[in-house]
């Protein structure tokens, strides 16, 4: 099978990989690239597990191509963290249940990134349309909602 | 949420350090950072993909099998039929001393449902292990299938499994789970009314978000390690170590991490066959269910049929309960015999009756055997019970509430299975209830207590 290489920016850091063609983005980072935060739970678009950002927005890495993703920027959930110190929309699923077995959680957490980037003081609708593409089988989306306006609140105090 | 402290207010501790009290949970810090390591985290150098290849009709014999051109597929790496599985048949509640043995790992010379097992084939990609599957030829005679558990149980119904001899599970005490109290046909005669219902449920799937799978890593030393999202760990390690004719020191088990499993993953099935491949081929092996797999193979909640017969009197004591429960198993055991046998214990409800008959038959059909799901055997049942104990209520004009509070069981109570009731609180769960949802009850219920009886 063609190889085919790739480059891409990857939570800050640069990455060249040769991989088949057609290999899937989420195949590329969790089983060439070793980020293992990206989850497959269906492989098909509809769980949303394996959400990531690419270049500002929200993308299923098992639908797209490692290839067309040369020159991207991508983060994922593992690169939210600075040295140590949780991204607030951790801090809030943390603090306020909204994870059980946590297999949605990364995908929720790169969902609820992306709202909060273009809409810092999300109206609970909108928050509620920004997480309808992820499946949760165990929290219920209620204490997820909860997480996402509480660290939308706290963003925006720290901002003040 | 208030905690009222005038309930039991004589056996109630009021100086605990944890109980009401937030603790952060040991594994979020790892989710919410992505780190937490599921078992398909794990990425091992030269690691094979296991795919199955699976029987397309309900009920057949295997005339023949055929994997030669699957063999030649580039990348195919082994291929394994019923053979090569040490100890073929198995059922997972053998360890509490369940029989028999009833189901295959990998099908011998029949399949009893659509999807179940019958050739395993290890490929370098995941792609080459489908295609190869694609490849294999099996020759099925097509039998006669049942899929209904009132046709399965008639004379004549085709037999779904030999292990049984007949379409239902043999309890030591016979055919069925039986619970005899009182004289129920006795109560049906001196109450003032009689209403018979049946109610019925389809299966249900658990859609666990990760779908089931192990990864398996051959440790040299004839030891296996398998990373497992099994919710049963010792289940799996001592199924396994029997299937495999194994010591169990030969097998190491990492698990803990599930990405939701609602009872889904307490059966046996991707670990013994996983690692069966790792150690006839010498290299690490990932067998992960696709989401169709998921949602196709993996047991599901059993479906049930329920029939009850009530007796009640016009004051609203409920005087004679029969119950008949049908549980569908599908084509093998895992766990519905006991599911069967909890509704059996479960049917009587939380309320006393005099006069109590109850039968629970776990019944198989060629259907996708059905196993362990959030308090499989008795949540089914409550559902049937409850809807039941409205209907009872409105036949005699009263209160559904209220109606509950006449029948609730109490401290003292003689159960129908002859166990006396300790900590009940239910009437207490039930004031609080009517005082939640704003539902109004006489003053007389609201004065009522689970452990004074009379009061
Ligand atoms: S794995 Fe990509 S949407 Fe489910
Ligand atoms: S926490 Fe389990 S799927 Fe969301």
């Amino acid at each position: 099978m063609a190889k085919v290489p790739v480059q891409f920016t990857l939570n800050g850091s640069e990455k060249a990989e040769f991989v088949d063609s057609g290999t899937t983005l989420l195949h590329a980072l969790r089983d060439k690239i070793g980020d293992t935060s990206p989850k497959g739970g269906c492989h098909q678009g509809t769980c949303g597990a394996c959400s990531v950002i690419i270049d500002g927005e929200l993308r299923l890495s098992c639908l797209t191509l490692a290839e067309t993703c040369n020159g991207a920027t991508i983060s994922t959930t593992s690169g939210l963290s600075e040295s140590g110190v949780l991204h607030p929309l951790q801090r809030a699923f943390l603090d306020t249940f909204a994870t059980q077995c946590g297999f949605c959680t990364p995908g929720m957490i790169m969902a609820a990134k992306v709202l909060l980037d273009h809409t810092p003081n999300p109206s609970r609708d909108e928050v509620i349309e920004a997480l309808s593409g992820n499946i949760c089988r165990c929290t219920g989306y209620e204490p997820i909602i909860q997480a996402v306006l509480t660290a939308a609140r706290s963003n925006s105090q720290n901002a003040a | 949420m208030e905690l009222r402290k005038s309930y039991f207010a004589d056996v109630r501790k009021d100086d605990l350090h944890e109980i009401g009290q937030p603790r952060p949970r040991s594994d979020s810090p790892g989710h919410v950072t992505g780190k937490t390591a599921f078992f398909a985290d794990r990425n091992f150098p030269g690691m094979l993909h296991l795919k199955m290849v699976r029987s397309p009709h309900h009920h057949a014999r295997i005339r023949s099998i055929d994997t030669s051109e699957a063999e030649k597929h580039p990348g195919v790496v082994k291929i394994l039929t019923a053979k090569d599985v040490p100890h073929n048949v198995y059922t997972i509640l053998i360890l509490i001393q369940i029989g028999p043995e009833d189901e295959t790992v990998l099908a011998d010379g029949k399949v009893r449902w659509k999807g179940e097992a019958v050739v395993a084939v290890l490929a370098e990609t995941e792609r080459a292990a489908q295609e190869a599957a694609a490849k294999v030829k099996v020759d099925y005679e097509v039998l006669p299938a049942v899929f209904d558990m009132e046709e399965a149980l008639k004379p004549g119904a085709p037999l779904v499994n030999e292990y049984h001899g007949q379409n239902y599970y043999l309890y030591d005490s016979g055919e069925c789970r039986k619970v005899r109290f009182g004289d129920v046909e006795a109560g049906f005669a001196g109450a003032d009314h009689v209403l018979e219902q049946s109610y019925q449920s389809s299966p249900i799937e658990h859609a666990p978000t990760e779908t089931t799978g192990c990864v398996v890593m051959p440790e040299g030393n004839d030891r296996f390690t398998c990373y497992t999202n099994t919710q049963a760990m010792f289940f799996t390690l001592d199924n396994t170590s029997i299937i495999l004719q194994m010591p169990g020191s030969k097998l190491h088990f990492v698990g803990g991490t599930v990405g939701g499993g609602f009872g889904g993953k307490v059966d046996v099935i991707v670990e013994p066959i996983a690692i069966l491949g790792a150690k006839l081929t010498g290299r690490p092996v990932c067998f992960i269910y696709s989401r169709e797999e998921e949602m196709q193979i993996s047991s599901p909640r059993a479906a049930e049929k329920v029939v009850i017969k009530d007796g009640v009197m016009k004051d609203g004591r409920i005087v004679a309960r029969k119950v008949t429960g049908y549980t569908d198993a599908g084509a093998y055991s895992r766990h519905s015999p006991y599911g069967a046998q909890k509704g059996a214990g479960h049917y009587p409800g939380p309320y006393t009756i005099p006069n109590v008959w109850i039968d629970t038959y776990c019944v198989y059909t060629n259907r996708t055997p059905s196993s362990a799901m959030r308090g499989f055997g008795v949540t089914i049942g409550d559902f049937a019970l409850e809807v039941q104990m409205d209907k009872l209520a409105r036949l005699i004009g009263m209160d559904p509430l209220e109606f509950r509070f006449i029948n609730a069981y109490r401290d003292g109570d003689m159960k129908a299975h002859r166990q006396p009731t300790e900590g009940a609180a239910l009437i207490e769960c039930m004031q609080e209830a009517s005082r939640a949802a704003n539902w109004p009850v006489a003053e007389k219920y609201l004065a009522m207590s689970s452990y004074v009886k009379g009061a």
